[in-house]
């Protein structure tokens, strides 16, 4: 076994398969972060006034703010006045229309991740916001959407065409004073999607959008915002790739959901950025705020992520259960190599009566890597009969590595049912031996275990994201066996 | 100067008001870490929810009247002890008046050669050296201004030590009153437990209150396990509504030594125990149970700490909870494996049963691996009598409330029915049902 090793931990020196950098020319801020640039931000995109207004609020709070630094994660401090907050492809002012119209350069990006948007419309019928930065390029199946009535754009045009909702639902879920993250990105936010499904509709497509990370030392803030109003349903995917670069880059995302009565979101991530080399260097930051709020009776939320790049993965998307009778759920495969470090883990606070979560965490660490499932479950008083599980099991490869379990459960009502168990421990031995004497390789084997210890969570994913997670997950571990 | 700074002056000024007429006083190297202590006590000041480890755990009971440090000389009715005595328990006994050491009430006849159990500033008078190095040891660093208060304060309390080879037939019991001195005082008693290779023993830490005066005992044990050594450790906290207990209880172990330790929380206090054990070496295991009930307007903060410092170590950590009427409970619970700590096996588990709508359970089990040959689990749950259960039991023809007292009990049962010898067991499960009884009213759940 132990040449297979060697063998394999020359495997796990693989090179960042996505690491390349588009060369765009971008229209760029000087680093920076004061009023003018939030101004300069605001102007740029044409923004109502109350938007404006409520970015400066964002940062006079932010300003007040400490950075948090209570996680289970070590990086050198941020200066974040040597960041720079705008960078746009250019010829911001005769955007594409169509595939067509796009820079053939970034689509070469894109057919170089293996996304092409062509194949994707083609294949799954996926409507892509495709963001490059800071901007959108493209948006496609606009018109089959508005058939139905949904609106899905970015949130700068929403802004625009559909004040109303934005001012209605913009902050209601994470507000500017949040978190020291959701305070710098409600100043400085600068893209991100809207996401609103009118009363009754099934959304007729899965609604996708992938984020990119480009030009060197601009962070990317983006901010999604997703109502699904009575009755409705939407499923909602976001994947994300980044090119190689030496700098820590830091990101910042904020994601607001909105669930009315009987309404339901799927949410689903699959995150695969830059990770740093073998010594952490270089690789995204991936400090991220995600909520949404079952605001109705019967409403549901759903998160499902699979987390396997970024140096450090700091997010913890959560539910607020408000309505009677509805549902939060959290599936979680978070697998850190090399020198990556995640934080991650869900909130499930109940509010209404009768209300259910169920959070599923799957952490696997290997390298050096630091796993920490971090959870909230809160059930407040006027919540009866709340119900909870939760699962969270560790996978360890090698003697470097870490995993963490710091679940916190606060209840306050007699008649709820909290149960939480956690497992941590490393690939038998026994499993192994079994998997090579039936003839499979040691690093299918370990692919097949690993992918077996997660399967609760794959099926979760819609399937185009289910194969590519499997896939990523392989790759990430290739010879990560101790 | 932050109010938990300002927390911790009255305490700092007693200690150097008094510092002179401390036992073994004059002493350099316990001088000096007296003086460190207090140090530490005045910069860190008392604790705030501010504080991760005092989150759910507020001080302000505390805080909100200070507390005179108790002054040696006091004593406890010879009829007060035996009517707290525990039936049938056939033991050595050492009392203590609010932290003093009562040699007069003690009983310590009969010990075998090789073992000293006594005083601590007794022992610090005759003979500080030995005793005054080991101090802390267990320890290590102090958790909270709480210990350095205690070890800025250090004298008497209990010293038992054991020499290798040397195994005991009889419990040793430790039985604390507080409350003698009267209204507003504060007890600061420390425990030294050492025993040496291949030996065993069994201690009973026993906490109670003399009456309903308002007081604050600030307790702390350090135990040193040998080789192969064995100690079965039991913590009985029975205090009444106006005491307020910060206990501590550290441990270390080296290799094959085995350490069992079982605290019950019972009563009506405020207490706020902190456990923490480090497996030093190869093939030690622990084993840390715990039971609490918190009714009235009691609140029980445990806050557990195991660390596996090397290989092939075991350990099982199992607490139990009761909560009614406005009773808040707090478990915190953390295990901790080192690199190289490889083929550790460790277990955790919480759980909790809330009975009335006020009450209030917060709780946070957590694992922290730093080594991937490891077998660890945890879990913790928050619920309800099992209304099967119960239909159960009424469908035979037992009413609801003795049924519901029934599951209660057998619920902590699973940690009291550990607990040896079986005359403390059975006065630890007549002191629990008593205090059920009146507690689990017939409807709480519906």
């Amino acid at each position: 076994m132990n040449t297979a090793i060697k063998e394999l931990g020359e495997l796990v020196g693989r090179e960042y398969k996505e690491g390349f950098v588009t060369d765009i020319e971008a229209e760029t801020l000087p680093p920076g972060l004061d009023e003018s640039v939030i101004r300069f931000l605001s102007g740029k995109k044409s923004e109502p006034d109350f938007v404006l207004q409520w970015r400066l609020e964002a940062f006079h709070r932010w300003q007040a703010m400490e950075c948090p630094e209570w996680a289970h994660v070590h990086y050198d401090p941020i200066d974040f006045q040597a960041i720079s907050y705008y960078s746009a492809p250019k010829r911001d002012e005769d955007r594409p229309r169509s595939l067509d119209e796009v820079d053939p350069k970034l689509l070469e990006t894109y057919n170089k991740l293996g996304i092409p948007l062509e194949e994707q419309k083609a294949l799954a019928g996926v409507a892509v916001d495709a963001v490059f930065d800071s901007v959108s390029v493209a948006t496609t199946f606009k018109d089959k959407l508005a058939e139905v009535g949904v609106i899905f754009c970015p949130l700068s045009e929403a802004m625009v065409n559909h004040p109303e909702l934005v001012q209605e639902y913009l902050g209601s879920v994470v507000p500017p004073s949040d978190n020291f993250y959701a305070a710098l990105n409600s100043a400085v936010f600068t893209e991100g999607s809207f996401v609103y499904v009118p009363k009754g509709v099934r959304c007729p497509m899965e609604l996708s959008t992938y984020f990119r990370i480009n030009a060197l030392n601009t962070g990317q803030f983006e901010r999604t915002l997703i109502i699904a109003d009575e009755g409705s349903y939407v499923s909602y995917l976001e994947g994300c790739t980044a090119p190689m670069r030496d700098e820590n880059q830091l990101h910042a995302a904020v994601v607001e959901l909105v669930a009315m009565k009987d309404a339901e979101i799927k949410y689903s991530t699959v995150q695969n950025w830059y990770p740093g080399d073998e010594e952490g260097r270089g690789g995204i930051y991936n400090f991220v705020t995600k909520r949404g709020a079952c605001r109705g009776d019967n409403a549901k939320i759903s998160w499902t992520q699979v987390e396997t790049g970024s140096a450090i993965t700091w997010k913890y998307p959560s539910v607020l259960l408000e309505g009677n009778h509805s549902t939060g759920e959290f599936y979680s495969v978070a697998l850190t190599n090399n020198c990556q470090q995640a934080d991650t883990g869900t909130k499930m606070v109940h509010i209404g009566e009768h209300t259910s979560s169920t959070i599923i965490s799957k952490g696997i660490s290997a390298g050096r890597g630091q796993n920490a499932y971090r959870g909230l479950v809160k059930v407040l008083k006027g919540a009866k009969e709340a119900r909870n599980y939760s699962q969270c099991d560790s996978l360890l490869m090698g003697d470097r590595c870490g995993a963490h379990t710091f679940p916190y459960l606060e209840v306050k009502n007699p008649t709820a049912t909290i149960e939480h168990e956690a497992t941590t421990s490393k690939i038998g031995e026994d499993q192994m031996f079994y998997c090579r004497q039936r003839g499979l390789s040691e690093e299918d084997a370990v692919s097949m275990i690993v992918n077996g210890f997660c399967k609760e969570v794959f099926r979760e994913l819609p399937m185009e994201f289910a194969v590519e997670a499997q896939k990523l997950l392989g790759i990430s571990l290739e010879g990560a066996v101790g | 100067m932050s109010a938990m700074e300002s927390h911790a002056v009255p305490y700092v000024e007693a200690q150097q008001a008094h510092a002179s007429e401390l036992p073994a006083a004059g002493v350099a190297a316990l001088d000096r870490s007296r003086l460190e202590a207090l140090e530490i006590l005045g910069e860190r000041g008392l604790p705030s929810q501010h504080d991760e480890d005092w989150k759910y755990t507020s001080i302000k009971p505390i805080t909100r009247s200070r507390f005179s440090p108790a002054v040696s000389g006091v004593d406890c009715s010879e009829h007060f002890i035996a009517a707290s005595a525990i039936d049938n328990l056939d033991a050595w006994q050492l009392v203590f008046a609010d932290g003093f050491h009562l040699p007069h009430r003690s009983k310590t006849d009969g010990l075998p050669e090789g073992v000293q159990v006594t005083g601590l500033a007794e022992a610090l008078t005759q003979d500080p050296a030995p005793i005054v190095d080991r101090l802390g040891f267990a320890m290590g660093e102090m958790p909270h201004g709480f210990s350095a208060m205690n070890s800025a304060f250090v004298g008497d309390g209990a010293l038992v030590e054991v020499d290798p080879g040397v195994q005991l037939d009889k419990p040793i019991e430790l039985l604390f009153v507080s409350g003698c001195s009267g209204e507003g005082f504060l007890s600061l008693p420390r425990n030294l437990v050492i025993l040496g290779d291949g030996s065993e023993a069994s201690i009973i830490e026993r906490h109670i209150s003399f009456g309903a005066e308002r007081s604050l005992s600030n307790s702390l044990t350090e135990i040193i396990l040998g080789k192969s050594a064995t100690l079965n450790y039991c913590c009985a906290q029975d205090q009444a509504e106006r005491t307020f207990h910060v206990g501590g209880l550290f441990c270390r172990l080296a290799q094959s030594a085995k350490f069992k330790a079982t605290t019950i929380t019972m009563g009506r206090s405020w207490v706020r125990n902190d456990a923490r054990i480090n497996l030093d070496a190869e093939g030690a295991h622990a084993n840390l149970d715990g039971a609490y009930l918190a009714f009235g307007r009691c609140h029980v903060d445990n806050h557990t700490h195991i660390s596996h410092n090397a290989p092939e170590c075991t350990s099982r950590e199992c607490y139990k909870g009761v909560l009614g009427d406005r009773g808040h409970a707090v478990f915190h619970g953390r295990i901790v494996v080192q690199p190289h700590a490889q083929k550790t096996d460790s277990e955790q588990s919480n759980q909790n049963l809330l009975l009335s709508a006020d009450a209030q359970i917060d709780t946070k089990p957590q694992l922290e691996i730093y080594a991937d040959d490891v077998k660890c689990a945890h879990g913790a749950t928050v619920g309800q009598l099992d209304e099967a259960a119960l239909f159960y039991l009424v469908s035979r023809g037992v009413d609801r409330e003795t049924a519901r007292r029934m599951l209660t009990q057998a619920f902590a049962a699973e940690i009291l029915e550990t607990v040896t010898p079986s005359a403390l067991q059975n006065y630890l499960a007549s002191r629990v049902l008593s205090q059920l009884s009146p507690a689990v009213p017939p409807e709480a759940v519906a």
